[in-house]
């Protein structure tokens, strides 16, 4: 499993670093931006998910 | 300003300003998801208010038929000599597509999470200094005594403006709310005036003594090769101070409210405060703050409704929040409510620019509040009192210390 960032939705709003700062960093401007290559250990997986729940710009997504 | 007639209809004849609304608008816009998800009002020139969590996305993200102009509601509309679009009088969250992008760009960097977690111990000291001077108190006063005076020290000092000005900064912040609601121009320019004195004097003193600070980084900041527009720099100053300050003061203020009326939520949060990030989420979700405004374009149907060049749009975040479709209980307050995709900071382009530090300001000072005082109640619910107008938020909430 493995999570990603849409660029060009993401504005920012900062939910997906706050809940799962495991796999979720910000750049300088405060967009979010993934972690190494975005791959979700087993007990990252509900972090994962939550993460992708609460963007509100529906920007993160869910490889499985 | 004119007396208004109290609205009948929200459906035919909304006014955010009504009293029914400012005290209690959830109920009206529960009845108007139902019957009219986007409501008309003659007031203000004329305008619609859409009440869905989808429409008020639909809305954020049509930068093509809807103008951030103007963003707050008024009698007058964009004067002939208000700057024009796409700049706007308060870049960025006045100007559209595309130098929009290039305005917030160069702002961002400023309220990175990076640069907030470094003045998080600032925060942190300055609300304990708040609790200090009141101390003796059995009765404080969470808007008043506290609240109002966190996010006015956190821009003021971010602006690097002199800490004896944080009084004329909060009368700022209302001479120019109140000025979008005068539709005499010369009234307005008058109002404004010494206002423009201070802020020039401010950029002088910058100008002469640089230091590391947001306004000297306006001050040196390029856009490809040219320093800004003076007009820009002034605009962007003035944005962060009205867009800081009543906003995450009713922020932190609703939220001691709402753990003044639910006891049970109060103790949780003093005994599990791990929950906090969750319970600061759907603080902003419950009692959200902010309201825009958009302007329509031209001519064009929305949704089914014929909307007519420089109609306003009243664009409700809070009302969103509370859909049913788009929050399971949407009206009821879940401490530690897991999926929450609140729009409490807006939605896509004009994303609240300050939203990693409006959350910080909120984290330390409910915090610091509880921890000093893990047990009180309100006085007497019927003196509370709410901002009007497009911030929303308690203001007199007298708190009776239990412990
Ligand atoms: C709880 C507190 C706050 C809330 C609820 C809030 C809400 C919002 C909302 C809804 C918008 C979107 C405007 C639109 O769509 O037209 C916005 C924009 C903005 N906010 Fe905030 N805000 C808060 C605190 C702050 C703070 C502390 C700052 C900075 C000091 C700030 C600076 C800005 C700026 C600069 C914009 C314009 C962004 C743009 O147009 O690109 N806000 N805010
Ligand atoms: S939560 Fe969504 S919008 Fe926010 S930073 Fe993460 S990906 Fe971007």
């Amino acid at each position: 499993m493995k999570v990603v960032i849409n660029a060009d939705a993401c504005t920012g709003q900062g939910r997906c670093f706050g809940i799962a700062p495991e796999l979720f960093d910000f750049d300088d401007l405060g967009n979010g931006v993934v972690k190494g290559d975005g791959k979700v250990t087993p007990e990252l997986v509900e972090k994962a998910r939550l993460a992708e729940a609460n963007c509100p710009e529906h920007a993160i997504s869910i490889e499985e | 300003m004119s007396i208004k007639p109290p609205v009948e209809d929200f459906a035919t004849d909304w006014d955010h300003t009504d009293p029914a609304w400012v005290a209690n608008p959830y109920p009206i816009w529960d009845e108007l998801r139902e019957k009219c998800p986007v409501a008309h009002t003659d007031r203000y020139g004329g305008g619609w208010f859409p009440s869905t969590y989808e429409l008020v996305s639909a809305v954020a993200n049509d930068t093509d038929n809807f103008t951030s102009h103007t963003v707050v509601i008024g009698n007058g509309r964009p004067g002939e000599d208000a700057p024009p679009a796409p700049i706007g009088v308060a870049p960025p969250i006045s100007s559209d597509p595309p130098f929009h992008h290039i305005a917030r760009r160069l702002i961002l960097p400023a309220f990175s999470p990076g640069v907030v977690n470094t003045i998080e111990p600032f925060v942190r000291e300055y609300c304990g200094k708040l609790l200090d001077n009141v101390s003796a108190q059995e009765i404080v006063n969470g808007g008043s005594d506290y609240a109002q005076y966190i996010p006015v020290a956190v821009i003021r000092q971010m602006l690097g403006f002199p800490e004896k000005d944080e009084d004329l900064f909060r009368e700022i912040v209302h001479i120019v709310m109140e000025g979008i609601d005068e539709p005499d121009m010369d009234k307005r320019i008058a109002a404004f005036e010494p206002i423009r004195i201070y802020m020039e004097e401010q950029l002088q003193d910058h100008i002469d003594h640089p230091r590391d600070d947001l306004t000297s980084y306006l001050l040196n900041a390029e856009i490809a090769g040219t320093k800004l527009l003076p007009e820009h720099i002034f605009g962007t100053i003035l944005l962060v101070l009205v867009a800081g300050i009543d906003t995450t003061w009713s922020g932190i203020a609703s939220s001691l409210y709402h753990l003044a009326t639910n006891p049970k939520d109060l103790e949780r949060l003093v005994n599990e405060p791990e929950l906090m990030p969750l319970a600061i989420e759907e603080f902003l979700r419950f009692y959200s703050p902010v309201t825009m405004a958009r302007l329509v374009k031209e001519d064009f149907d929305f949704n089914g409704c014929p909307m007519k060049k420089d109609d306003w749009l009243l664009l409700g975040f809070p009302a969103a929040n509370r859909d049913p479709k788009a929050f399971p209980d949407a009206d009821k307050f879940i401490i530690d409510r897991q999926i929450n995709r609140h729009v409490a900071f807006g939605l896509g382009i004009h994303r609240c620019a300050g939203s990693n530090l409006a959350r910080m300001e909120m984290r330390v000072a409910i915090e610091e509040f509880i921890k000093r005082y893990p047990k009180f109640e309100l006085t007497d619910a019927d003196v509370v009192t709410w901002s009007q107008g497009q911030v929303r938020g308690a203001r007199h909430l007298p708190l009776r210390i239990l412990s």
